[in-house]
């Protein structure tokens, strides 16, 4: 697993110089936008100014695009355009160990992400308490779990074209419907709900508890994701096995 | 000494018997040949000695070891060419052959010796550096060789090893397999070139609608049935074709 998550970094390493400015573009665009911008609008929201309600929530859904990219279209290309499964499959490395440095490589994306944003927003001053770093683990969790949901997706799809219904049905009414722009409480009833069987729901509780400095409230959340990442990790595999062994 | 057997081979693909059972035995050394039509089976047979798949039925052994039971051992011993181009291409030259050690677990500091001697074995020293989407088509097959000498394989599985090479870079492939035979490393390719398999192959199997017609060397298989390899090729294969 390690070898395939360490062939991973040392593409990262060598190619981050020409994406790395692009993690900070797209957050920093929604924080200002919609901090500032939409923010100059909205009052306080549970006295908290606007900006900084959205700002732990960034962190959030940047880690977990970080994550579904990786293991959606990166894990896709990697297994059918580059053939780089069958290339790495030739040597004592086998599925399972394949699977999982995907899934660890994916996780870790998150990781450098949410840190990446996290400074971004501790500069701008939006960030209350030093234990948001205590989030980090979380995550890294969540985007364990974000990882397995994308590689499964991969292993099914039989084409790169259907990502976009894993990203319109599935991504965006994540991204919009977590808790990250507004409390879900001002939504009917049923969506706050369902909110809470997604785990981008739960990453943002908890980036919210730990940047204000209370955990109160996170405890739940910080269970759900554990549970979470156990009760999905047979699928992952299971799903590859059956694409890739014939 | 038989570095590989196989007994009974069965492999089906969704209700298709793509091999019906057949059982060879390669010696340790030797370079051994699979000739036939597209669609006889020989890439299945390669593969489920290749380890990357598990055969339906019957039983393959490499190394006295058993492709279902320890592929990774297997794998760990064997060097795989593969008909397509599998290289990284988010990585150069010499940095596809240090991260493909790197899955065999060799040290960085024994592939960073090796890299350069691998390289210059293939004729290649000069693109150590280069993108790899910079090679032309020959030097992508070179590499693809060197990177299957990584860990110093004791057999080496060749799937076509020079469709879709010109006449230099073809010949240059053969003098490489040439020279590895001549250090006893045991060969396995498939081919569609006959004059490949006369050239390079101390046994060739014929293979047919996932039957072994004919195994011998090339010299018995002309002796008995007349003509030249080709003509025995064609003699004893494509009946479902002519059907």
């Amino acid at each position: 697993m390690f070898r395939v998550w360490q062939r991973h970094w040392t593409v990262y390493t060598k190619l981050y110089k020409t994406s790395f400015a692009l993690n900070f573009a797209e957050p920093a665009l929604y924080l200002v936008a919609m901090g500032f911008g939409l923010g100059a609008f909205v009052q306080d929201i549970h006295g908290v100014p606007y900006v900084k309600f959205i700002a732990p929530g960034i962190i959030a859904s940047s880690s977990m695009f970080a994550a579904v990219y990786e293991c959606t279209y990166g894990t896709y290309i990697r297994m059918t355009f580059q053939k780089t499964f069958d290339a790495i499959l030739a040597t004592p490395v086998n599925l399972d160990d394949l699977v999982a440095g995907e899934l660890a490589w994916g996780a870790t994306k998150s990781v450098i992400f949410g840190i990446t944003i996290m400074i971004v927003v501790a500069l701008f001053g939006l960030v209350d308490s030093p234990l948001i770093v205590l989030a980090i683990p979380f995550i890294f969790l969540c985007g364990l779990i974000f990882a397995q949901l994308s590689v499964m997706f991969a292993a099914i799809v039989p084409g790169i074209d259907s990502f976009s219904y894993f990203y319109t049905l599935f991504m965006t009414p994540l991204f919009l419907f977590s808790g990250i722009f507004f409390p879900l409480d001002s939504m009917p009833r049923a969506v706050s709900q369902l909110a809470l069987f997604t785990p981008l729901y739960h990453l943002v509780a908890i980036c919210r508890a730990f940047s204000s400095g209370s955990l109160n409230g996170a405890a739940w959340s910080m269970v759900w994701i554990m549970v979470v990442v156990v009760l999905l990790a047979p699928f992952p595999f299971r799903l590859m096995r059956r694409r890739i062994i014939v | 000494m038989d570095i590989i057997t196989a007994q009974g081979l069965i492999k089906d693909y969704n209700g298709f018997r793509a091999v019906s059972g057949i059982d060879f035995a390669i010696s340790r050394g030797e370079c051994f040949g699979f000739l036939g039509p597209n669609g006889a089976g020989k890439t299945t047979v390669m593969r489920i000695i290749s380890c990357f798949m598990p055969p339906t039925g019957g039983s393959v052994s490499v190394f006295g070891r058993d492709v279902v039971r320890d592929p990774s051992g297997i794998k760990a011993s064997i060097g795989i060419m593969p008909q397509d181009n599998n290289l990284d291409p988010d990585l150069n030259v010499t940095e596809n052959l240090l991260v493909y050690a790197r899955y065999f677990d060799i040290r960085n500091k024994d592939a960073r010796r090796l890299a350069p001697v691998l390289l210059e074995f293939v004729e290649l020293q000069d693109k150590a550096t280069a993108k790899i989407d910079q090679l032309s088509g020959g030097m992508k097959h070179r590499l693809l060789l060197a990177r299957a000498l990584v860990n110093n394989p004791e057999i080496l599985i060749l799937d076509e090893p020079t469709t879709g090479l010109d006449p230099h870079s073809r010949r240059a492939v053969w003098e490489k397999l040439k020279h590895l035979k001549s250090r006893k490393t045991t060969l396995l390719l498939t081919t569609h070139y006959m004059e490949e398999a006369e050239r390079l192959c101390d046994r060739v199997a014929i293979m047919d609608s996932g039957r072994i017609v004919a195994v011998d060397t090339p010299a018995n298989l002309t002796a008995r049935h007349g003509g030249n390899l080709e003509d025995v090729y064609l003699k004893l294969t494509g009946r479902s074709l002519a059907d």
